[in-house]
């Protein structure tokens, strides 16, 4: 059987070492590391609930290793900002009430992040099947999309249509 | 308990095909962009040994299209097939495919290889692959081979690879000027969903006569297949209404779908006759 290994993670800019065994998932290591923000759901690659950034591409982080992503960039969620400077994504989210119980909401960022970083302007059918990997049980998806094309007018610089 | 395994994390293909080659490949598996592996490992439907990891395999990550021909490295995702514009033109099933191809995420991690290995008859992009007559390349340390995705699978989730092989690319000719290649997938719903019934066809009309036709059906038998007898009926024919009723017909007299949680098999049957009755019209009307 496999022995754990010492790894280094670099996570939202920060290196972070931990004793990992080869089956590690990157949502596990994240979470041991006190990275709780990102949110375990159907462990399967249904729910997007995980969903993180490596080297800038979004990954359910459930269906990752943790070795094979050493030296990477991983990015969660509050990589992306935080309360004071929040990312346009988590203040459109926030204001538009997109998040309800809130446990999709990290995921749904991220996923968002990239269909907006593929496609500054998306249309409603890009968001949607851009979002297809994100369960929310909540919302309705509609104050999501909203939130989503809000967020890609403030970061095409044309302001938020609030 | 969790599931445990050794991992190797090869850095070339070289290594990769040594690490497979371990243990006479006893009880070693090759993990892609484990969005089915990781899962079958998890619930220990698959119970290796050993895992490689191809992520830093780069030479496996390419697109290469010729006038002549189409070649795609294993390690290829879902994503980069719709980052294509080659391949947008060289294969739009497969693109048809990709955009329906489970969500975003999995899209990204998801690759071409992984998607053949996995064996599983409701794999999306095997269709259109198989609907454009692509080739398998199999690489071991001993050497390289190729077989005809029509011939790789044996049964459910059962193939032709050796366990010291890797799948390395697939490739294709180029269809010619006056074709048709498309995929229609029907799902509980539009995204993230597990496929009910697929259907990929390709027509090459000269001169008014069908001089290929092939269809290829997923979801609807142990494997993902071509309905051969169907295409027999299209093939140096003048296309018709007629004849697309009764290839339809054919299709799916060369199903033999199950009943399962997504569909039954009544219902199947019905949607693969209409599907391929569909795709033939339309295919017909771009043609004409």
């Amino acid at each position: 059987m496999s022995s754990p290994k010492k790894i280094t993670l670099r996570i939202n800019g920060v290196n972070e070492t931990l004793e990992a065994p080869a089956h590690r998932t990157l949502l596990e290591a994240l979470r041991d590391l006190g990275h709780v923000e990102v949110k375990c759901g159907c462990e399967k690659g249904d729910c997007g609930a995980c969903a993180v950034s490596i080297d800038g591409v979004a990954v359910d982080s459930c269906l990752t290793l943790a070795w094979m992503v050493e030296g990477r960039e991983i990015t969660t969620v509050s990589g992306l900002g935080d309360i004071e400077n929040p990312h346009p994504l988590q203040k459109s989210f926030s204001d538009l009430g997109a998040i309800q119980c809130g446990y999709c909401t990290p995921g749904m960022i991220m996923a968002s992040k990239s269909v907006i970083d593929r496609n500054p302007n998306p249309t409603d059918d890009d968001i949607r099947v851009g979002l297809s990997g994100n369960l929310c049980r909540c919302t309705g998806y509609t104050k999501i999309f909203e939130a989503v094309q809000d967020a890609a007018s403030v970061m095409r610089g044309e302001g938020d249509k609030q | 308990m969790p599931v445990e395994y050794e991992l190797d994390i090869p850095q070339s293909l070289d290594e990769a095909l040594n690490a497979l080659a371990s243990d006479n490949g006893s009880s070693v598996t090759p993990l892609a962009g484990g969005t089915n592996l990781i899962i079958d490992i998890r619930s220990r439907r698959e119970r290796p040994a050993r895992v490689v990891g191809l992520d830093y395999v780069s030479e496996l990550r390419a697109i290469d299209c010729t006038s002549e021909r189409v070649t795609i490295g294993s390690r290829t995702t879902v994503t980069d097939l719709l980052d294509s514009a080659e391949i947008a033109k060289a294969a739009p099933s497969l693109v048809d495919a990709a955009r329906v191809f489970a969500g975003h995420m999995v899209r990204n991690a998801a690759t071409v290889g992984g998607n053949i290995a996995c064996g599983s008859p409701a794999a999306d992009l095997v269709p259109p692959l198989m609907s454009l007559d692509a080739e398998v390349t199999l690489s071991s340390k001993s050497g390289s081979r190729t077989v005809a995705l029509a011939d790789y699978f044996t049964g459910y989730k059962q193939d032709v690879r050796n366990a010291d092989e890797l799948i390395t690319q697939v490739a294709w000719d180029r269809l010619p000027e006056h074709s048709v290649n498309t995929f229609r997938k029907l799902g509980r719903r539009k995204g993230d969903a597990i496929t009910v019934t697929g259907v990929a066809l390709t027509v090459v009309v000269e001169d008014g006569v069908c001089q290929r036709a092939r269809i290829a059906l997923g979801s609807v038998g142990p494997t993902v297949f071509r309905a051969r007898q169907a295409e027999a009926l299209l093939e140096g024919k003048v296309l018709s209404n007629e004849l697309f009723d009764a290839a339809a017909r054919k299709a799916a007299s060369e199903s033999s779908p199950i009943d399962d949680v997504r569909a039954s098999a009544e219902y199947r049957l019905h949607t693969i006759e209409t599907l391929t009755r569909r795709l033939l019209t339309q295919a017909w009307a771009r043609l004409a």
